[in-house]
């Protein structure tokens, strides 16, 4: 490859003054930012007074790692941009298809192979918290990813309510299975055992289909709003479900929540220690386990459901639209498509998947409260879609193991307290580190981790399409 | 032979524009011809745009009629019946009359077969260009679809429509020579390739009048020459009437068989391009009074 813009064999230039410098004023920000926040520490005397004690090691340790964080950065990026025109022309994208192609299939074996695998290598005991918080749990994140990416991914629409129709599919399981009208009369129509038994199973799609209900009923008033005004209302959508929740208590139990919820059955065979329950029916000896791993194949089921149906809507007319909707507006007018039940069908497609999912966190759970809807989690699977790169379902995957899975590894993460000292908990500096290494991803990829987008339809040759040109979606 | 008068598609009447104290377009009416191409010039800020928005149903007019006529069903009367009647189209014998001024923006060009084109391109500029296609052809694929439902469960109607339209899209592809280009992001393209593919995606939608809201700006010569051709092919092979609004003389003079001139919100000429080239009126709102610019420009249009 030919360069027509710098001699062959000079050296790229690289100001390292310029860098260093920079490194000092950022290294002094933070001094001023953290002297409060972190040299200074209020404390009790032994004369129960207050007294302020002076932490000055710390903030030197972290004026240090910002100015060295800097310095790296900024090296890197020097170096970068100094042999960016050598290899600018290099195609991209390609890779990110053939991921798209191979790595999900492979991801998905994988992920059908994972119980048994933990559960060879840690043993029944051992087993559960891997498969639990680790599987189980990302793949309720992936499922959500997945269900948000077709609001905000595909259609463009800011959502930041979106735990809203998590907590309308979970209220809507926990409150049919537990009220008791349903309960007599499913005992008096079939038979007292049916409905424990059974409500999962039963409640699921009606779960599903409220959500959706719900999502359309947002849909409606946010119909003319784009961008950051669609974003705050719902925003408020989400907070006015939260709170009605808490407030509402003869309905959803206010603070206490809905316990008791009945755990799914092996499709009418429970998971107890009795002499009709699952291990005892197949001749195992009774341990959670074998729920654990029923779950984690329920959810993996569910979240590929999700990933099926909206790839598979991408290469319909209505994905398309959506696209489009995204990209165009007005252009979408003149071509006749009908942006209002577009618009729609995305709200209530992407709530109907946070139903599911929903409903599955309360069989799961057995107890849920308003705690578990708060904003944080809209904002977080916001997160998950937003550093994926928006419609990328790889990205989504990725995205979550390592938000959730990230976080939750923290927790382990006992080797960090020889280096902070024996009174450092991982566990509670676990949303600092999170932040940090959101800024880094973003600095680093600013359109997310998989940023080119796959056509839905091609003619000789699939080409991705480069985030430069695609729409961000603000409305 | 005056076709907008014995055999007209649509028929604007007493339209009139206001936004607040501004009145855009001042109690205007024209009509364009079936298989015309009809040209509304006029100068910067004279209302050719607010007209077009008004027809294709981006504004609703503050008054007046815009009536658009599909196969041979006769205006008089017609016309009249259905402005009484509270609903938008009316089915009579030989096609289907519409009031567009009574239909949402996405019906005009759904249901009237009205397309248009934008002063700024607005493409789909994240999709590529065969996609761009496919977008247009959205409601003949949804309802091949099922409304979705047959085409999740992958029924083989909706692929045959499918494979359809991308032929479809091939066509108009070649036509306008982007057929190259067809699996790379439309914002790839360059300008004069963007100004093609808005055509030929108005196209997709199948349209009974194409209204192109300058469609040469920002072309050089050759590219104009070429979209002349376009153009022609597409009111003599598709039968579709074209309603223009253009600056570059070069295209209006050569193609259009009726022209529109607007000043101020105001009709000031309508006839053939030769009569309305030798208009007083037009000359003087195109180029002020002074005698030697217009000798100047005459020769320039006359050229």
């Amino acid at each position: 490859m030919s360069n027509a813009y710098s001699p062959p064999g000079s050296a790229p230039k690289i100001d390292y003054s310029q860098i260093l410098r920079d490194a000092v004023l950022a290294s002094l920000v933070a001094f001023g930012l953290f002297f409060l926040l972190i040299g200074v520490k209020t404390d009790q005397s032994l004369n129960n007074q207050m007294i302020l004690v002076l932490r000055p090691g710390m903030l030197i340790i972290v004026c240090a790692v910002v100015f060295v964080g800097r310095l790296a950065i900024g090296l890197y990026y020097a170096r970068r941009d100094a042999l960016a025109p050598a290899k600018a022309k290099k195609p991209k994208g390609d890779l990110a298809l053939k991921l798209e192609k191979y790595g999900l299939p492979v991801f998905v074996g994988f992920l059908f192979a994972y119980p048994l695998m933990v559960l060879a290598t840690a043993g029944p005991s051992g087993a559960i918290k891997w498969i639990d918080n680790f599987g189980i749990q990302i793949l309720i994140y992936i499922m959500l990813g997945w269900g948000l990416n077709i609001v905000v991914g595909l259609a463009g629409l800011l959502d930041l309510g979106y735990v809203a129709f998590y907590a309308v599919g979970a209220y809507s399981y926990a409150l049919f299975a537990t009220s008791e009208p349903v309960k007599a009369f499913m005992a008096d129509m079939i038979g007292p055992t049916f409905w424990p038994l059974w409500a999962f199973w039963i409640c699921l799609p009606v779960a599903g289909i409220l959500a959706a209900f719900w999502g359309v009923l947002l849909g409606f008033p946010v119909l003319r709003l784009r961008g950051d005004y669609l974003a705050i209302v719902t925003l408020a959508f989400g907070e006015i479900i939260r709170l009605v929740l808490i407030n509402w208590v003869e309905f959803s139990g206010g603070y206490a929540g809905i316990s008791s919820i009945p755990r799914p059955s092996f499709f009418g065979i429970p998971f107890n220690a009795s002499d009709s329950g699952f291990a005892a029916r197949f001749g195992l000896e009774f341990s959670p386990i074998y729920r654990t791993i029923f779950l984690f194949y329920v959810i993996l089921i569910l979240a590929l459901i999700t990933a099926g149906v909206s790839s598979r809507l991408r290469k319909l007319p209505v994905g398309r639209a959506w696209e489009a909707l995204r990209e165009d507006e007005i252009a979408c007018r003149s071509l006749g498509i009908n942006t209002v039940s577009t618009k729609l069908t995305a709200f209530s497609i992407g709530a109907m998947f946070g139903g599911f999912a929903g409903a599955f966190f309360a069989a799961r759970q057995g107890f849920i409260s308003p705690e578990s809807f708060v904003f944080l989690e809209s904002a977080q699977i916001l997160a998950i879609v937003v550093l994926g790169g928006m419609g990328s379902l790889l990205g989504v995957v990725i995205a979550s193991i390592m938000l959730v899975g990230g976080v939750e590894i923290l927790r382990e993460l006992d080797a960090l307290k020889a280096i902070f000292g024996p009174n450092f908990d991982p566990a509670q500096y676990r949303m600092l580190i999170f932040g940090f290494c959101m800024v880094l991803m973003m600095l680093w990829k600013p359109r997310g981790l998989i940023s080119v987008r796959e056509p839905s339809v091609f003619l000789k040759e699939k080409k991705t399409v480069s985030s430069d040109h695609v729409k961000e979606g603000h409305g | 032979m005056q076709r907008w008068l014995t055999d007209p598609v649509l028929k604007v009447e007493n339209l009139t524009m206001r936004f607040g104290g501004l009145v855009a377009v001042n109690n205007l009416s024209f009509s364009a011809g079936r298989g015309d191409i009809t040209a509304l010039i006029g100068p910067n800020g004279a209302g050719k745009t607010t007209v077009f928005n008004c027809i294709t149903g981006f504004y609703k007019p503050t008054v007046g009629r815009i009536a658009l006529r599909q196969g041979s069903i006769p205006f008089e009367g017609n016309v009249e019946t259905l402005t009484d009647s509270s609903s938008p189209t009316l089915a009579g014998p030989g096609g289907s009359l519409y009031l567009l001024e009574r239909m949402p923006d996405f019906e005009i060009s759904a249901k009237a077969h009205v397309a248009r084109t934008f002063q700024n391109i607005r493409l789909f500029s994240g999709m590529t260009v065969l996609e761009n296609l496919m977008v247009a052809q959205h409601n003949p694929l949804m309802v091949a679809s099922n409304w979705t439902f047959g085409g999740l469960l992958g029924l083989s109607g909706f692929r045959r429509s499918e494979r359809d339209a991308v032929e479809k899209a091939k066509y108009w592809l070649e036509k306008t020579r982007l057929i190259d280009r067809a699996d790379d992001p439309a914002g790839d393209l360059p300008y004069g390739d963007q100004r093609r593919l808005e055509i030929a995606r108005a196209m997709c939608t199948d349209p009974v009048l194409l209204c192109l809201d300058e469609p040469a700006a920002g072309l050089n010569p050759k590219e104009s020459l070429e979209l002349n051709t376009l153009l022609q092919s597409i009111r003599s092979d598709h039968g579709t009437s074209l309603l223009l609004i253009e600056h570059d003389m070069s295209v209006v003079m050569q193609i259009s068989d009726h022209v529109v001139v607007l000043d101020y919100g105001t009709k000031i000429a309508d006839g053939p391009p030769d009569d309305v080239k030798a208009d007083p009126k037009v000359i003087a709102a195109y180029l002020g009074v002074p005698d030697d610019e217009v000798e100047a420009v005459e020769a320039e249009v006359g050229a």
